[in-house]
């Protein structure tokens, strides 16, 4: 383990945000490390949402920091950081995976463009190597290669989603956010996508921040679990620690309404 | 030598808000200290608190008072207050957990299973595989299922999965529960090798085990935890 992995990759300082006299959420604090993956669970309305937004960039806090570590080693306050830094991050070092594969995909070109695209703007030129990378992230996420100069118009919502993650991972980034990246998909559908993530994450060393209301997809994909209720954080550790011996009454009820399979 | 594990005055109490706040005492006042290559056996009817003390000790379960030192490296942890990152770092190096029940992932085959905890440590695939299937032979699990997921293996399968899983790996403190409830005489035998032959090479074991043959066969010393009745 070297110095750098002792250092936090991201920290989140009494991050809050109000829409007008509407809480969206208060006073939030967190790190994650490299290779950590941290779950935000909560019902709808809890904060979730915002906060992640919040935490990448997407959103400006009504008070409160965000600090990243970037590649050069150095801790930024996200807000100082100029707009070419910020689209780098965005480009390179960051991914956002949408619960909705459209908002995460150019929905009218073809796959490997779409997975392409992300390369181009970190500037690879050659096209046979754009498209062999991208029939290699096909490959991984299990889509089969025949399917590379189709839209994802013509996929299943499995599919889009499957091409997403590739779009993401692409450019090898350091840190993955992810909004219920299984929701609105079939069950089985969601085995096999969470299965793939898991793998993706451990091989790459991955860090990413998970919103999800299921705590059976925090179970198999976090290290550590945040519950928000209110816009607030009410408890937070490690998951097993979270879901086997929850100890606040909102959490409590959250693990106890689950109905086992 | 050393201690691997150090418990002292570790008490435990669930409160469940949902039923109005009832307090439920689970252990208190645990103590325990355990050597390496040490087996001990928690004994003690059902609903004593043994699973719970495992469940401490691993993290799982937060501890209310007391401590709870664990060898990690050349440092002792206490695991009740460390950061869950510690937690982490601790399972992925210094302590092993064998629970009856194979949580089962979707889709990852028996092999991978098997070799995944290894791989945390930077064995290399390839490597991790071949001692994993070493393993599942030992254990007598065909090699016809290697490649599939034991979600959908018998109970006992499942079981020795679980426990090639768990006694792959060297880590210096391993916890067993319950590891032959479903295995057969033949396969009880080879986990009760398995057992002596990891406490041979310096392993610290704590077991819950109800088989009076395996429990005679592998303990060193047997530890009643009514002793730590919390106090209703």
């Amino acid at each position: 383990m070297t110095a750098a992995d002792d250092q936090p990759l991201l920290v989140a300082e009494g991050l809050s945000k109000w829409y007008g006299r509407q809480l969206g959420c208060r006073a939030v604090s967190l790190d994650l490390y490299q290779g950590e993956v941290l779950a935000i669970v909560g019902e709808s309305g809890s904060g979730k949402s915002t906060l992640l937004q919040l935490l990448s960039s997407q959103l400006e806090p009504s008070a409160g920091r965000v600090l990243y570590r970037m590649r050069d080693g150095v801790t930024r306050d996200l807000a100082q950081l100029g707009e070419a830094e910020r689209r780098f991050l965005f480009r390179t070092d960051w991914g956002y995976v949408h619960q909705e594969p459209i908002r995460g995909l150019r929905m009218t070109v073809s796959a490997g463009a779409n997975v392409g695209e992300r390369l181009m703007a970190v500037g690879q030129r050659h096209y046979g190597n754009i498209r062999d990378t991208a029939t290699d992230w096909l490959d991984r996420v299990e889509i089969d290669r025949s399917r590379i100069d189709d839209a994802p118009t013509t996929y299943s919502g499995g599919m889009r989603q499957r091409l997403q993650i590739a779009r993401n991972l692409v450019t090898e980034p350091r840190l993955v956010f992810m909004d219920e990246p299984t929701g609105g998909l079939d069950v089985s559908v969601q085995a096999r996508l969470l299965d793939l993530l898991r793998g993706l994450v451990a091989d790459l060393g991955l860090a990413a921040i998970v919103v999800t209301h299921d705590l059976a997809v925090a179970r198999l994909l976090s290290h550590r679990i945040m519950v928000m209720k209110d816009g607030e954080t009410i408890e937070s550790g490690l998951t097993d620690q979270v879901l086997d011996d929850p100890r606040e009454p909102y959490t409590q009820l959250l693990v106890s309404s689950i109905l086992p399979p | 030598m050393t201690a691997i594990l150090e418990i002292s005055g570790a008490s435990k109490t669930f409160t469940m808000h949902l039923q109005g706040g009832m307090k439920l005492p689970v252990v208190a006042s645990v103590e325990l200290t355990v050597s390496p290559g040490e087996c001990v056996v928690l004994g003690g009817p059902s609903g004593a608190g043994k699973s719970s003390i495992l469940k401490m000790i691993f993290g799982s379960y937060r501890c209310d008072q007391g401590q709870i030192l664990l060898r990690h490296h050349d440092a002792m942890v206490d695991v009740a207050r460390a950061q869950p990152r510690q937690v982490i770092a601790l399972r992925r190096h210094s302590i092993g957990y064998v629970t009856q029940f194979l949580r089962a992932v979707p889709r990852v085959a028996a092999l991978d299973v098997v070799a995944e905890p290894l791989m945390m440590v930077g064995v290399a695939r390839a490597d991790a595989r071949v001692k994993a299937g070493a393993m599942l032979s030992r254990l007598n699990v065909a090699e016809r299922l290697w490649k599939l997921p034991p979600s959908t293996f018998s109970g006992g399968e499942q079981q020795r999965v679980n426990i090639a899983r768990g006694f792959l790996a060297e880590l210096p403190l391993l916890l067993l529960d319950e590891p032959t409830a479903s295995l057969d005489a033949a396969n009880r035998k080879i986990v009760v090798e398995l057992i002596r032959e990891k406490t041979l090479r310096g392993t610290a074991i704590v077991a819950i085990v109800h088989d009076d043959d395996v429990r005679a066969a592998i303990a060193h010393r047997i530890i009643d935890v009514t002793g730590f009745a919390a106090a209703a």
